[in-house]
């Protein structure tokens, strides 16, 4: 499958509060996002379970992002820090199954910072795209 | 389930039942031998048809039997070799009842951690590398290794390990590395007595470990750790709860029902009783609950509390590798 003709699925998690408010942003603006992104709307990055990025995976998911609030911006006060230490366990235990850790990303967006979020797509869909798919768990 | 029994077998029969072993080191047969007298009360009341550990029988019996004739199979052991699978389906199509007994026939257990490398290395590994092996002519088991004259096949390993549920329906599960002498017991009794609970059910608590751990009382609010200590670095309390005392245990994720007998041996839980209903991958249960142990602000710092785990997958997939969602390192093969 060449690069080209591999569409990337990748699913991302954005807390309600600033990262999807971002997202809301992009949308108003009327700025296209790449179709490979899957958002999936939750009340806090804090609540992305790491069971949810797994199935994500075995369900044919190329790559998870989770974005949250930026640091000390937390409508939940420590929602975030929460996420971020989630994350460092997560990646470590897909880092020793094998699997390569640059398909599963963590960033911070504020409510405003529409340009940053559609660039953290954008990045992720690319850099996806040319690693192609994942092998099936 | 008397019914059934009475039915299927006649009333003057006693009901059939059989115990296996697969990839298995042997405790959970202890578990049953440990039932001591009881098992001298419980073996008048059925028939072992088929027992490796303690009965000279051949499979021949089993292949005769109708299917369905047996009241119950316990499986021990995980699915490591073709041998061993084709038995289990054997075993599931000769048993009313099958039986997980123990960690590797549950989720794969110690033996599932084989999934972190490839048929080839393992035998790599244990036939000619470890330093105690001398193999001159570095024989592999495989076909034409045997000491006979002519050629020879062992059984071929299994690809991935698999826990029994992922190659034949299991109805019920008999957690822990080994189970409770207790839980066998009870198990069989209920097998008698048709009293057994609704299908599909693991035969432990409904409840976490650390729900009934001695050490309970001791558990501090607000753990915030930023190095994860070893056992082997540093003494520890014999009364405190391990989390407060920055040891991981497994106990806050795992199933209970074990009379908690590591913690009174002093030594942390490791998960061998599997995790709670709803969970769908154990490993990702545990990283959630130690996450929340850690005391990090930045990416960098949790990076680093993060590596004083030096063996995660071993960690938190020590009892349940080859159930988990990632199940093996080597993929496509």
């Amino acid at each position: 499958m060449t690069p080209e003709s591999f569409e990337p699925r990748i699913i991302a998690f954005l807390c309600t509060w600033c990262s999807y408010r971002a997202a809301d942003e992009v949308g108003k603006a009327r700025q296209p996002y790449p179709a490979a992104i899957k958002i999936v709307r939750v009340p806090c990055s804090g609540r992305v379970d790491p069971q949810w990025v797994l199935a994500a995976l075995e369900r044919g998911a190329d790559g998870v992002i989770i974005v949250g609030c930026p640091k000390g911006n937390c409508h939940y006060k420590s929602g975030n820090l929460q996420a971020l230490k989630r994350f460092a366990l997560v990646r470590r235990l897909l880092q020793e199954m094998g699997i390569d850790t640059t398909r599963i990303r963590q960033d911070w967006v504020g409510a405003g910072d529409g340009e940053k979020l559609l660039s953290l797509f954008c990045g992720m869909v690319e850099d996806v795209r040319v690693k192609g798919p994942l092998a099936a768990l | 389930m008397t019914g059934l029994m009475v039915r299927g077998l006649g009333s003057m029969t006693k009901p059939k039942i059989a115990f296996y072993w697969c990839a298995s080191c042997g405790g959970c047969e202890e578990s049953v031998l440990d039932l001591g007298e009881a098992l001298l009360d419980l073996a008048d009341r059925i028939d072992i048809v088929f027992w490796p550990i303690a009965l000279d029988h051949k499979f021949e019996v089993i292949t005769r039997l109708e299917d369905g004739e047996l009241l119950a199979t316990l499986i021990n052991g995980a699915i490591r070799t073709e041998e061993q699978a084709r038995l289990a389906i054997l075993f599931r199509k000769k048993s009313k009842i099958l039986i997980a007994h123990g960690s590797c026939a549950h989720t794969g257990g110690v033996v599932g951690l084989g999934n972190l490398h490839s048929d080839a290395e393992l035998l790599q590994t244990i036939y000619v590398d470890l330093p105690t092996v001398e193999n001159p002519g570095l024989l592999i088991p495989g076909v034409g290794s045997g000491p006979l004259p002519g050629e020879m096949e062992l059984t071929h390993l299994h690809h991935p390990v698999l826990p029994l549920n992922r190659l034949v329906p299991v109805d019920y599960v008999l957690p822990g590395c080994p189970p409770t002498p207790e839980l066998v017991e009870s198990a069989l009794r209920s097998l008698l007595d048709g009293s057994m609970p609704s299908p599909s059910s693991i035969l432990g608590d409904s409840k976490a470990l650390c729900d009934s751990c001695p050490r309970r009382p001791t558990l501090e609010e607000g753990i915030a750790i930023k190095r994860f200590k070893r056992l082997h670095e540093e003494a520890w309390d014999s009364e405190t709860c391990f989390l407060t005392q920055h040891f991981v245990c497994m106990g806050p994720v795992t199933r209970g029902g074990c009379n908690a007998r590591c913690i009174r041996g002093n030594m942390p839980c490791r998960g061998c009783f599997g995790s709670l209903d709803g969970v769908l991958d154990q490993s990702a249960k545990a990283v959630a609950f130690l996450a929340a142990l850690m005391h990090a602000e930045e990416a960098r710092e949790a990076g680093e509390v993060a590596d004083t785990i030096p063996d995660l997958v071993g960690l938190v997939s020590q009892y349940g590798l080859a159930a988990s969602v990632l199940r093996r390192k080597e993929r496509g093969a």
